[in-house]
């Protein structure tokens, strides 16, 4: 395969630049209570009833670590690559607001859970390694909601107080494109380690962006600004699109970027600004006194290293390997955790290679069209594994499987009962097939003239006349076989 | 039977038990000591019907296991306790009734106790007078003049007016100890996560801790014992053994080594609290001790670091008044102004004061220079009682620089308030146990107390000392009742 070059960059009146990206992505912890508190963290849930005390702030309350959210983000920090600090300390991050009860924020500030790591990118021009600066746990805020009511605003606490992993990238991204890949990546490693449901409509996964704009050939980075909480990767791409022209044009009419606060208008789709950095919030940072310094053993991060999944990275090492997949392939099989369960499950009983190209073309057409995922495909992985024994041992043809496979979706029905309630098993017996091509051949006596004269394409005619006598039944295999001698 | 009152706590358990007298008597006995109370102005929120309801049906039910079986107890009005109005002594929370009962309180109740009532404080346990309530000043038995110290004012002049058998307070710089001091009374402050926070109004998280307030020191050994413990829900709580504090009481200190520490010698300390001193050393020599003359080179440095310390936690701890949840909320044409009137006309002058130095000092640009400093500052002084407890059992000094002062004289002056926290922050700060016994009186009669301060979870240390000193101080609550 030839590798495409890396080629997004912004046109400007006199040069080319180079656009500039860091994500700070915030990932609900997958967790059944919240990070100091006991309350239940499900979505969807009536307004106000996920609240308990310490997530509304009544006086006296304190928090408690959950210790799974403090796994999960652990583990989470492994699938990164990243070291696990053994020390880190909870902060509290003041500001007033009114879906924040306590006035504060419990975060990381100076100390997080986790440090550096990587998470490799495949893009059409290769791999990419794009650095985790660090990743840190910390409560989220409530909801706000401004219209319910002309004058009053209304408070949901439901998230108050819901564990989050703020990951860090390094400003390793270049493109929208790379953004997106990114985000999939993580999306991805995240579902297969269970910490992160990674449901964007959700609010499970959101993102702040960090965008700035340098000439092609300049070290150093320009002044960036700070798009604020995006919730889908088409936004995300939309506003850095946006961003990236619109710092372009000040710099070349010879205006500065200031660095900023800046939020996505979905609606007219361009970024508006909406704090300076000299208006920018003085957080107060200090450690919390109600919470002493989270300290792991050693031995936890063994145990939890020990108990991870094969992460997507492995597993697609392994399929090109020992499957003979093309890394292509292989990527797309392991991008979601569910498509690489669903593909493992139906290879137990038939050919690999086979097996990815109905998965990857047939199966995959027909989720698109039924906007499904593979998850709910209307064809379970058995039951496709068992179409595909049947192509591979002879019972039947690989055109009739598409029908039987088409069939097989209403109601996720057995392809080997079709087959038979249908009678379209296979014709593989010499002796009936060559009854066939005799009656075609001699129907074509011309033509068999012809061929014997060279004309060797017709080969093709008598092969799709005896397709069409035994309604594409019979054995292609063996009808070539015999045809061939036939025509000897 | 109004004599009840006279007797001491573990008298008052013992008699209960022996049926001296029943429960409901008892009760009563305080009650009408608090019916006549008004002009001490103790407490905020009177449960008196309750508590005789519960005396009753204690008479009724018998049930004598507890530590605290059958006995009334007001507390401060800084424990949270369910269905009463839990006020901290600010009018942001004048309306606030908790659905919850802190530990600390519980565990009272779980040992046979029951609410008499809550106490005046100073508003969110900020002061050393009981003067920022926004209840109104507290009176001191000895003088309607005289302020009772704080912030645990209320517990204080109720304990030593026999209002209530003993008491809880919490003690953050010295909010048991000082008001202790001057009401003579034994107050003690336990090592930090001895006693569980949980559903207590937060002043300032690494500081605070409840503790026992009571008549004579075998009483604050039995009461330290019952609301002592472990407590998951506060994750500063820490998980060890609680003594049998009552039982292994003894004023047999012979051998033990005390130390003297000179910085305690405070410029401009008047004779008689040296003289106090001297007087506690020997005490201790009479009974057996051992007499060390130690350095805790630091103190000077505990005052300023605590008053930086201290209020940047407050300034964040208070964030959640807000008028948005629960207590006082002030009208405003948007949020931002709803917060500015809610905080404005909720917190008093003194919250607002400590809310600006934390807020500063916890400021980009100035936290390294105040707050981490303050931090360092703290661990100096910590470092420096570590060193001294491995040549002394105990360090003995007085509890406060002066005796109860007037209502009224240092209010306009913060810094010379804060100054009678002197003896007592250094002790919050390093997280160390401090108990304050009353040792003897100045040339008008006040009370004044002496400090000891033990090991880290060596309570029962502190408590035989104090025993020892107690018993050959022979001091007597001597005022004359003014009030009733």
């Amino acid at each position: 395969m030839s590798e495409k070059k890396f080629d997004y960059f912004i046109d400007g009146k006199n040069d080319k630049w180079e656009v500039i990206i860091g994500l700070e992505v915030h990932a609900q912890v997958l967790s059944k209570s919240k990070l100091f508190s006991s309350s239940p963290t499900k979505f969807g849930a009536e307004p106000n009833t996920q609240v308990s005390l310490v997530d509304s702030a009544f006086p006296g309350m304190l928090p408690v670590i959950n210790q799974f959210c403090v796994e999960q983000s652990v583990k989470t920090g492994l699938g990164l690559k990243a070291k696990i600090n053994l020390n880190s300390v909870f902060d509290r991050k003041n500001y007033f607001y009114a879906d924040l009860p306590q006035g504060y924020q419990i975060s990381q500030y100076k100390n997080p859970i986790v440090g550096e790591g990587e998470v490799i990118l495949d893009m059409p021009y290769g791999t990419k390694k794009i650095g985790i600066e660090r990743l840190h746990l910390e409560q989220d805020a409530g909801k706000s909601i401004h219209d319910m009511d002309p004058e009053n605003s209304f408070v949901d606490l439901n998230r108050s107080g819901v564990a989050l992993m703020e990951i860090v990238s390094k400003p390793d991204l270049r493109s929208p494109e790379e953004v997106n890949s990114y985000i999939k990546k993580l999306r991805s490693i995240m579902r297969y380690l269970e910490t992160c449901d990674g449901n964007m409509q959700e609010g499970s996964l959101r993102a702040d962006v960090n965008v700035s704009v340098r000439k092609i050939g300049d070290k150093k980075f320009g002044t960036r600004c700070e798009i604020k909480n995006v919730n889908s990767i088409k936004f995300m791409q939309m506003a850095i699109e946006y961003e990236a022209r619109r710092q372009v044009e000040l710099l070349e009419s010879g205006k500065n970027v200031n660095q900023e606060t800046r939020l996505f208008d979905t609606k007219k789709n361009i970024t508006r600004s909406m704090r300076s950095k000299e208006d920018a919030h003085d957080y107060r940072y200090f450690p919390d006194p109600d919470l002493l310094p989270l300290k792991l053993d050693e031995s936890l991060i063994n145990k939890l290293k020990k108990g991870l999944p094969e992460l997507p990275d492995e597993k697609k090492e392994r399929f090109i390997k020992d499957h003979n997949l093309s890394p292509y392939e292989a990527n797309i099989l392991v991008s979601e955790k569910e498509i690489s369960e669903y593909y493992e499950e139906v290879i137990k009983k038939c050919d690999k290679k086979l097996a990815t190209n109905w998965i990857t073309v047939e199966l995959f057409a027909v989720l698109n069209k039924k906007n499904l995922p593979i998850s709910q495909s209307p064809v379970s992985a058995k039951n496709l594994s068992s179409l595909i024994k049947m192509i591979t041992s002879g019972k039947i043809s690989g055109k009739i499987a598409k029908d039987v496979f088409e069939k097989m979706q209403a109601g996720d029905k057995n392809p080997e009962d079709i087959v038979q309630k249908e009678g379209l098993t296979q014709q593989s017996n010499p002796k009936e097939l060559e009854k066939i091509i005799d009656s075609v051949l001699s129907k074509n006596q011309d033509k068999v003239t012809q061929y014997k004269s060279g004309k060797e394409k017709l080969f093709g005619y008598f092969v799709g006349e005896v397709m069409k006598v035994s309604k594409g039944k019979a054995n292609p295999q063996l009808v070539n076989e015999i045809l061939k001698k036939k025509l000897h | 039977m109004s004599d009840i009152s006279k007797f001491s706590l573990t008298e008052i358990v013992n008699g209960i038990k022996k049926k001296d007298f029943t429960s409901e008597e008892v009760t009563k006995s305080f009650i009408d000591n608090s019916k006549k109370s008004k002009k001490l102005n103790t407490y905020i929120t009177e449960c008196f019907e309750d508590a005789l309801k519960s005396a009753k049906n204690f008479d009724k039910e018998k049930n004598y296991e507890g530590l605290l079986s059958g006995v009334p107890i007001a507390v401060k009005d800084l424990f949270c306790t369910k269905n009463i109005k839990t006020t901290a002594g600010s009018k942001i929370l004048h309306n606030f009734i908790p659905t919850y009962e802190s530990t600390v309180t519980n565990n009272l109740w779980s040992q046979g106790a029951f609410l008499l009532g809550k106490l005046n404080c100073d508003e969110f346990a900020m002061g050393s007078s009981n003067e920022t309530s926004f209840f109104g000043s507290v009176k001191n038995p000895y003088g309607d003049k005289l302020v009772p110290g704080g912030s645990s004012g209320g517990s204080a002049s109720a304990l030593a007016a026999e209002l209530t058998p003993a008491t809880i307070g919490t003690d953050t710089g010295g909010s048991i100890r000082q008001p202790a001091s001057f009401t003579g009374t034994v107050g003690l402050k336990p090592t930090y996560g001895r006693c569980s926070r949980w559903g207590i109004v937060a002043f300032a998280s690494s500081l605070d801790q409840a503790g026992p307030m009571t008549k004579n020191v075998k009483d604050c050994a039995l009461l330290l014992q019952a609301i002592s413990g472990y407590d998951p829900k506060d994750s500063t709580s820490i998980n060890t053994k609680v003594d049998s504090y009552s039982s292994k009481l003894t004023e047999q200190v012979k051998g033990l080594k005390i130390g003297i520490p000179k910085e305690y010698r405070v410029d401009n300390m008047p004779n008689e609290i040296d003289n106090l001193w001297k007087k506690g050393i020997d005490y201790l020599k009479d009974a057996g001790a051992i007499i060390k003359n130690i350095s805790l080179p630091h103190t000077m440095y505990a005052l300023p670091a605590y008053y930086i310390v201290a209020p940047a936690e407050a300034s964040s701890n208070l964030a959640r008044y807000d008028g948005v949840k629960y207590g006082h909320r002030a009208k405003g044409k948007n949020l931002i102004e709803m917060y500015e009137n809610t905080r404005s006309e909720g917190f008093g002058d003194e919250v607002k004061r400590r809310i600006l130095i934390g807020t500063y000092v916890l400021s980009s640009g100035y936290y390294d220079a105040y707050y981490l400093k303050a931090q360092k500052v703290r661990q100096l002084i910590k470092d420096d009682f570590d060193k001294a407890f491995k040549d002394v059992d105990a360090v003995l000094t007085p509890s406060t620089p002066n005796s109860a002062f007037k209502i009224g004289d240092k209010t306009d002056d913060p810094v010379s308030m804060y100054l009678n926290d002197i003896f007592t922050v250094p002790v919050n700060l390093s997280g160390l146990p401090a108990i304050s016994v009353p040792a003897g009186h100045d040339k008008n009669n006040l009370p004044l107390g002496l400090q000891l301060i033990g090991k880290a979870f060596d309570e029962q240390t502190i408590l035989n000392l104090s025993l020892a000193i107690e018993k050959r101080a022979n001091f007597k609550r001597n005022y004359k009742n003014w009030w009733t």
